[in-house]
């Protein structure tokens, strides 16, 4: 009996960046360019049949741990996948950079990503191709920037009414 | 001409405690409930410490009809509009409580999303601090407000940060001011993201 | 020529159902609902920016209000996460004194939304006798954790305080009560006419679409789709339990209501069981000495007047209570550096002192091996899940929270086009959104 991860490496090995199964979470760490071709295995197959997409974010690795860790990429968006009939789980992380920020969607795929990844816009600046509606869900629309950036200083108010503190 | 004066001044006076009692007594809240607090709110209006024994029993979810605004928990920057169209739509004479710590000076939500208390926005008449506050807390504010009402106090605080001249009721008490937190957490290198160079 | 054009009416922010604060736009063409578009963020705190900013036991406070119904489920989660990332394991007694703790905050939270929805529908009494119901178990709450809804209960590495004496038994008859409004509940409206009426056959959601909006929880076991986490992935001392996972089979909110009036005697039912199986409690060790006030043996510690002191058992204020030598070994991880020293070695030996202050001094605190972790528990509205990512040092670097309702508000268009205007508040009532959590 293979695990998911197991299978992810012998299906895709070329995509893979990285895997890891720290403390008994599989992860997977892949490339932007193989997200729909992993994901639509990853859904299809039946000894796989992930059908929940649990939870979509993101992680913003600016200055991790102080600067000793360097990572190559600055953000990575994580997708954590749940699969009913087999319970059993997986992450998936695709590392994207600062300059150009944009990962496909899954909107088609799982229809419950297409909130997620707009919080991940709203959150991190990060768009998502071929989104139906992509604009911000918990902040105003006239805020400027994005607010889990690491250099979005946590009290930097932009206020609609009233005063900045 | 005296006496008819002082005849007219006993009888409006009078008149005015006439009203403050009818209005203490007969408070028409609107629960502009958000977050956590709200469950206190619900607490209080209910059973155990019941709300209805001093005439405050029943919430009209107009603005219109409305005349004690409740603002029952934390009021973010997306809906601090809304409140202060809510506030505008009150007829005179309308009171304001700040319900929960959240709304009095913005609790410990100090972020880019969260007012740092209400009264930046609309002027307030009673503070009712606590994280949430437990109900005895809540019907003391009460009492506060029907000693105001029955008065015909309008004396509100709306504060403005940038003045000088303008202090909270809590200022006044605790000496601390939204300058002296802001120059703390400038000088605190430790508190918040660390984002400069390594100590370990 | 007649002409028909749809309206647009926004039930807005600031609306009577006590909810919380969301914003519909429905495109109404009389009294039908075409379409809906649902805003949230007006209560969006940071919680996930405010925890990047504090250490890891100063986060609890803020998960607290995540799901303010119920506050227990939250710390607990996030504990159990952070313990996951750290691997370490805690004692018996304090994983039964979590279950129980979880298990009455999930009965509050379904007592709120039954009885908020209830009111909604016109039923005040059941609201006044849920809401009855609930302070009881909030006394409960009372005595062992000091507050009443925001408690910060949970502590990684175990819980702050022991259970009191005769909590047993307090407990056992406050469950009776709970039992007695539940039927009286029951009594008031599963055969009520106009209930059964409004409920029935409306708020509909098929199988297919929760599986593929990602929906867990009560919304999902109305369906038909038996998936808990506490049986699928049990944590704690589930597995140990006997409980019944009640399932619905329409997917309207008539079987929601049902689903979680079972759903509370299922959790008074882990309650009982929990108390028959707990390990016994607090071990006094070789506590030989006298019970002497925390002021006096901080002052004979720092006279160097340490004579006999180890023995000694300190009285402390009612807020630090449960915490001390005699419950110590009991409820907390024997992890001198996760978990604070009890408050005999941090009054009364230098050791005890610089253990206390190496982990909540800033720059200093709890530091768990570079890395993430994802543990999902069972919320009272579906999977909460925490992920957190350490970078090794005593922020955490990323803590998100799955909010279970988040899918559900985002089906929530689904389960309305093609009803009534009135439609709409009993099927928002059974979604039990909390904005604390939606928006977090």
């Amino acid at each position: 009996m293979l695990t998911p991860l197991q299978r992810i490496q012998e299906k895709f090995p070329a995509d893979i960046i990285e895997t890891h199964a720290f403390r008994g979470d599989e992860t997977v760490v892949i490339r932007a360019a193989g997200l729909k071709a992993v994901a639509g295995f990853l859904k299809e197959t039946p000894e796989m049949d992930f059908n929940f997409l649990m939870d979509l974010t993101a992680v913003d690795y600016l200055f991790f741990a102080g600067g000793r860790i360097q990572k190559e990429f600055r953000f990575e968006v994580v997708y954590h996948f749940f699969s009913l009939k087999h319970n059993h789980r997986i992450r998936l992380k695709v590392p994207v950079d600062d300059k150009a920020p944009e990962v496909d969607t899954l909107t088609d795929l799982w229809p419950s990503a297409n909130w997620y990844e707009r919080e991940v816009w709203d959150m991190y600046g990060i768009k998502f191709k071929g989104h139906p509606n992509l604009k911000r869900i918990l902040m105003y629309e006239e805020f400027q920037g994005h607010a889990l950036r690491k250099d979005y200083p946590y009290n930097k108010r932009q206020p609609l009414i009233g005063p900045t503190y | 001409m005296s006496a008819l004066s002082s005849a007219s001044n006993f009888f409006t006076s009078k008149l005015n405690d006439a009203l403050g009692w009818a209005r203490k007594f007969s408070i028409f809240q609107y629960p502009f409930v958000t977050a956590c607090c709200g469950m206190e709110y619900m607490a209080t209006n209910c059973a155990h410490y019941d709300q209805d024994r001093f005439g405050a029993g029943f919430p009209r979810f107009s603005p219109r009809q409305s005349d004690v605004l409740f603002v029952v928990g934390t009021i973010s920057h997306k809906m601090a509009p809304v409140l202060k169209t809510v506030y505008d739509q009150m007829c005179e004479p309308k009171w304001v409580v700040a319900f929960g710590v959240c709304t009095c000076t913005g609790g410990f939500y100090d972020n880019y999303a969260t007012v740092m208390g209400i009264d930046t926005i609309i002027p307030v008449d009673i503070y009712i601090p606590g994280c949430p506050p437990r109900p005895e807390n809540v019907l003391d504010g009460l009492m506060k407000l029907q000693e105001k009402i029955q008065k015909g106090e309008q004396s509100r605080t709306l504060y403005d940060p940038r003045d000088p001249r303008s202090v909270r009721p809590a200022d006044l008490q605790f000496g601390y001011t939204i300058e002296g937190h802001i120059k703390h957490i400038e000088s605190t290198p430790t508190h918040g993201p660390k984002l400069t160079t390594p100590k370990e | 020529m007649t002409q028909t054009r749809s309206m647009l009416l926004n039930v807005g922010p600031s609306h009577p159902a006590m909810h919380g604060v969301i914003r519909l736009i429905m495109e109404l063409d009389g009294e039908k609902i075409k379409d809906v578009e649902v805003e949230i963020g007006y209560l969006h705190r940071a919680f996930e920016k405010m925890c990047e900013t504090v250490m890891y036991t100063q986060c609890f406070p803020y998960t607290d209000r995540l799901n303010y119904v119920s506050p227990l489920i939250n710390n607990v989660g996030f504990a159990l996460t952070v313990e996951k990332l750290l691997g370490i394991d805690i004692p018996e007694r304090a994983k039964y004194i979590r279950v129980i703790m979880s298990e009455i905050s999930r009965v509050t939270d379904h007592l709120t939304c039954i009885g908020a929805s209830a009111m909604e529908l016109g039923s005040m009494s059941v609201f006044l006798y849920m809401i009855k119901a609930r302070e009881f178990l909030w006394e409960l709450v009372e005595e062992i954790t000091g507050a009443r809804l925001t408690i910060s209960y949970v502590r990684i590495g175990g819980v702050k305080a022991d259970l009191t004496e005769g909590f047993v038994d307090k407990t056992f008859q406050k469950i009776a009560e709970v039992r007695k409004v539940l039927i009286e509940a029951d009594e008031l409206l599963t055969r009520n006419r106009i209930f059964f009426d409004r409920m029935k056959g409306l708020g509909k959601i098929s199988r297919e679409d929760a599986i593929a909006y990602g929906i867990t929880g009560p919304f999902l076991r109305s369906t038909g789709v038996n998936y808990d986490v506490r049986k699928a992935s049990p944590y704690l001392v589930y597995d140990k339990l006997d409980f019944e996972v009640p399932l619905g089979t329409q997917g309207d909110n008539l079987d929601r209501y049902f689903v979680r009036m079972a759903e509370m005697e299922q959790s008074l039912r882990i309650i009982e069981q929990c108390f028959q199986q707990i390990p016994d409690g607090p071990i006094a060790a070789d506590l030989t000495g006298a019970v002497i006030p925390a002021a006096q043996m901080v002052d004979s510690a720092k006279m160097g007047q340490t004579e006999g002191l180890m023995e000694d058992e300190v009285s402390l204020d009612p807020t630090l209570q449960g915490g001390t030598k005699k419950y110590y070994d009991a409820i907390n991880a024997n992890r001198k550096d996760i978990v604070l020293p009890a408050k005999e070695n941090t009054y009364g030996n230098i050791e005890g002192l610089m253990n206390h202050f190496k982990l909540v001094m800033y720059g200093h605190g709890i530091r768990p091996p570079v890395g993430e972790a994802y543990f999902p528990v069972e919320g009272a509205n579906g999977e909460l899940g925490f992920y957190i990512v350490s970078d090794g040092r005593d922020n955490p670097w990323r803590v998100r929270v799955h909010p279970p309702c988040f899918p559900i508000m985002a089906a929530l268009p689904k389960c309305l086009i093609g009803e009534m205007m009135a439609d709409l508040v009993p099927t928002f009532g059974s979604v039990n959104m909390i904005a604390g959590e939606l928006d977090r």
